[in-house]
């Protein structure tokens, strides 16, 4: 009974630190048909931002208590400067050609980008643990989880429930469905897309470097670290439906139950048994648990 | 369109100039081997490129072919180069043939990142089995053919001759179906799937034949290059080792068989010395150069070359 | 006997109805015109035909052969071919090469053995390829338009290729949708002409759907009307455009067979 609970536990804090990434690829994809590959990068220029800032931060004794606010101001740094940067400068050059082609432009830039992580923090470790353990534990039937889980949990929840918001009950979100819709005709009716483009890229590269700025107290940060997020990420998203946030949250979920129940059952398969998930919904769903429908082609 | 006539004179005099010159190239041998390794992984890519995908798990096959010559030499104590090359094509070729069931029914962004994630499946599993040597790999038997050894110190120009040789022969099967009906229904199928099947021919059969010869040509050249480095690795399937071979794809171009092996040449010779000069900067400079190609050549360098190129 | 048969089609999109009971036994050698408003369920009747839709309930019949529940692969192997309302070209390859393709591919499927269909080549300088590449470029007009991407042809000159890419497979039956809509009037005639020469000299049966009448009424030898997903009318031109049901609900007012006043003074 424990042992289900700790799965469960397990799950919820990985599915929470999978959604805020997962979140911010399927908005970029959903909005601008852009699948990001450097996605991953920005979640590690979250991390090695928020490793300075913390550090920065804490070494000169100011309140341990505010480091968190600390990362999640590094994280929103980030994608406030890099977001536009790389929009307008290299993406809209490039809006209108083929999806493959934008695909493999978010490659190079994942190749840029992760070298010049290296360039400006080294290739040394960095570690800021402090807040990981500043708030202590929380006993939970006899297994003691650090408080800081709940934070990635409560600020998760707080992207998703965010997001759907703006988008369901404000007016810029309205519009933001209507360029979702159709590019063409939401240019033609008005809407400013460039805008709405730039404003969304910010929001996804800030929401993968939360997930980065987040996760640099659990681990050390290093060069590479955001390399394999991308492909859990696109997992994740691929699972719930390209575009859908329902999706990103279901996703989230079921790849960290999977994951959860295999690190602590058949440690060997982890990674295998979230990609045999993925195959299998794939087999039953092609595009998705939460896949839009399809319009008449001829 | 492939179809020119000159594509099989370049390559016969290519082939000829290579082996005639290798003995005199000491220091080259091993980089160019590697190339022709490389070369046959990018030319399956291309066979798919045509027709309008992108594959990004390319290094499933090529790691499946290393890792099929490495077991056969280490396991079975198989060491005759024609049959660890057959050996590593053949393995290839059948998880090909099996994956490629799904994967046919993909197009664009799902068919790269499902690849994608092909890879790193096999990734993953390599690095928890013990047996093959988790994240450190193990070392490959040094080849033989007819009997005598081909690698190694002062025996490296049989191995280079026969990567020529084998590369030479699988682009000119390459190039011949390109021609055939099939080869030249990638264009086709890349514009408008509808019209193809109205005209009679099934667009899924004929992907999933050009992902299995995709396939096939990424395990020979993981086979290849197994034996030219004599040590294999989980790396060989890590998604940015598929990645490298579709930057050498977009570098190339599509346009000729040529391109491939040309453009990973180049992409060797710009490694080695990327590497040496600045190692933290090889990624961006990479990164830079496919930005360059995608931007002012989308046809890539071989629309530089040849004279008659209207598409990329 | 019928060479194409429909026996009670249905069909409906949630809660459309874009088939309701059709029937329709179309005699070979002849040619037969669809007329009805947008949504009527002319070219939702193509779709089932030609194997792109599976009807819901209801029988396809070819050369009483039931073709129901084949793909358009095989529907076109067996002799139905159909040109599209939207021209379905290959936009970056030039109008030589989309018949190339498409004749390299009836080449391949009528080779005997799998051998020959897999290895077979099919070199650009295949002679009886070429030929035959030629000879539909001619037929049609299409000779100043070879080397020209299919992408920038004006768009008669498209709505011809993508008839001619259906007629390469030398088909027995064969369904235009719209041959001339999108198509400026000067041009309409061009391409009705053209394709009729070029088909019926091979007693190939034609189907195909129009919303010009006059166009209808100048090259059918029958007419079938749609509504709402239901046959109206089925008969000889002069009938059915006469007719008062099909004259309130697809034509919009009575006209005689032959000359519209909009067409009066032109002629040649």
């Amino acid at each position: 009974m424990t042992e289900l609970l700790s799965v469960v536990v397990d799950a919820v804090i990985y599915s929470s630190w999978l959604f805020i990434i997962a979140l911010g690829l399927t908005l970029i994809y959903g909005v601008m048909k852009i699948l990001n590959m450097a996605h991953g990068s920005f979640y590690a220029l979250g991390a090695y931002a928020a490793a300075s800032l913390v550090g920065y931060w804490l070494g000169h004794g100011y309140p341990p208590l505010a480091s968190y606010g600390m990362l999640v101001l590094a994280a929103i740094l980030v994608g406030l400067i890099t977001g536009p940067l790389v929009e307008r400068g290299l993406l809209r050059f490039m809006y209108g050609k083929d999806e493959i082609i934008l695909l493999l432009v978010t490659y190079a830039l994942f190749l840029i980008l992760e070298d010049s992580i290296k360039i400006i923090w080294g290739v040394n470790p960095y570690f800021i643990s402090e807040p990981y353990g500043l708030l202590g534990v929380w006993d939970v039937a006899g297994l003691s989880y650090p408080f800081y889980n709940i934070i990635l949990i409560a600020v998760s929840v707080l992207a998703g429930v965010g997001v759907a918001v703006v988008l369901q009950y404000t007016r810029p979100g309205k519009l933001l469905l209507a360029v979702i819709h159709d590019r063409e005709v939401s240019m033609a009716m008005g809407i400013n897309v460039n805008r709405f483009y730039m404003v969304t890229f910010t929001v996804g590269t800030m929401l993968a470097a939360i997930g980065g700025a987040l996760t640099a107290p659990t681990v050390s940060v290093v060069p590479g670290m955001g390399v394999g997020v991308i492909v859990l990420a696109f997992a994740v998203v691929v699972i719930g439906g390209l575009g859908s946030l329902q999706g990103a949250a279901l996703g989230a979920l079921i790849v960290g139950l999977v994951r959860s129940a295999a690190v602590h059952y058949l440690p060997q398969v982890e990674l295998f048994s979230i990609y045999v998930v993925m195959a299998l919904v794939l087999i039953f769903r092609p595009k998705g648990l939460f896949a839009a429908a399809e319009v008449r082609k001829i | 369109m492939i179809g020119k006539g000159y594509t099989v004179h370049v390559l016969v005099v290519a082939l000829v100039v290579l082996l005639v010159a290798g003995p005199f190239m000491h220091k080259w041998l091993f980089m160019l081997t590697m190339s022709m390794g490389k070369g046959l992984v990018v030319l399956g890519l291309i066979v798919l490129l045509r027709t309008g995908l992108v594959s990004f798990g390319q290094g499933l096959y090529y790691c499946v072919g290393a890792y099929t010559v490495g077991s056969l030499g280490q396991f079975l104590g198989w060491k005759n180069a024609l049959v660890l090359l057959v050996g590593g094509t053949a393995a290839a070729a059948v998880l090909a043939t099996i994956l490629g069931f799904l994967l046919a029914n993909y197009r664009s962004i799902f068919f790269a990142m499902l690849s994608l994630a092909f890879s790193m499946i096999l990734f993953g599993l390599l690095v928890k089995t013990s047996a093959l040597g988790s994240t450190d790999g193990f070392n490959v038997p040094a080849p033989t053919l007819f009997g005598k050894a081909i690698s190694g110190a002062g025996h490296q120009y049989p191995l280079f001759a026969l990567g020529c040789v084998v590369a030479f022969i699988a682009a000119l099967l390459t190039n011949a179906y390109l021609r055939t009906a099939l080869g030249r229904l990638s264009p086709a199928i890349r514009d408008n799937e509808i019209r193809v099947e109205y005209m009679g021919a099934s667009v899924r059969n004929a992907i999933h034949t050009k992902y299995v010869i995709a396939g096939a040509l990424a395990g020979l050249g993981g086979a290849l290059t197994a034996m030219t480095i004599g040590h294999i690795d989980p790396e060989m399937a890590y998604w940015t080792t598929s990645g490298e071979f579709v930057f050498v794809a977009i570098l190339g171009g599509t346009g000729s068989v040529i391109a491939p092996f040309l453009g990973a040449i180049i992409f060797e010779i710009i490694r080695t010395y990327a590497y040496q000069y600045s190692p933290n900067t090889w990624q961006m400079v990479l990164g830079s150069a496919m930005l360059l190609v995608i931007i002012f050549l989308p046809a890539g360098l071989w629309s530089a070359f040849a004279y008659r190129s209207r598409r990329g | 006997m019928a060479i194409l048969e429909a026996r009670a089609l249905c069909r409906r999109f949630g809660a459309v109805t874009a088939a309701s009971n059709i029937s329709i036994a179309i005699e070979p050698d002849t040619v037969v015109g669809l007329i009805g408003t947008n949504g009527a369920g002319k070219t939702t009747f193509v779709n089932m035909v030609t194997g792109y839709l599976k009807p819901d309930s209801g029988r396809v019949l070819f050369k009483e052969r039931d073709i129901t529940s084949l793909p358009p692969r095989d529907i076109t192997k067996l002799g139905i071919c159909r040109s599209f309302q939207i021209p379905q070209l290959y936009d970056s390859l030039t109008v030589f090469e989309n018949l190339v393709v498409a004749l390299g591919i009836v080449q391949r499927n009528t080779e005997g053995s799998i051998f020959s269909r897999t290895f077979k080549l099919v070199p650009a300088s295949n002679a009886a390829l070429v030929y035959a590449a030629e000879t539909m470029l001619e037929r049609f007009g299409l000779i100043e338009y070879r080397e020209k991407e299919a992408a920038v042809l004006p768009e008669g000159v498209r709505k011809l290729l993508d008839i001619a890419v259906a007629l390469a497979v030398r088909p027995e039956v064969l369904i235009l949708d719209e041959p001339t809509s999108g198509v400026s009037s000067d041009e309409k005639f061009t391409v009705m002409e053209t394709v009729m020469k070029a088909v019926r000299a091979n007693g190939v049966t034609v189907i195909f759907v129009e919303h010009d009448m006059e166009v209808v009424s100048r090259y059918s030898q029958r007419v079938v009307a749609f509504y709402e997903g239901r046959i109206l009318a089925d008969g000889s031109p002069a009938d059915v455009l006469a007719n008062s049901d099909v004259c309130k609900f697809v034509i919009g007012g009575p006209r005689t067979a032959h000359m519209t006043p909009a067409t009066e003074g032109r002629n040649a």
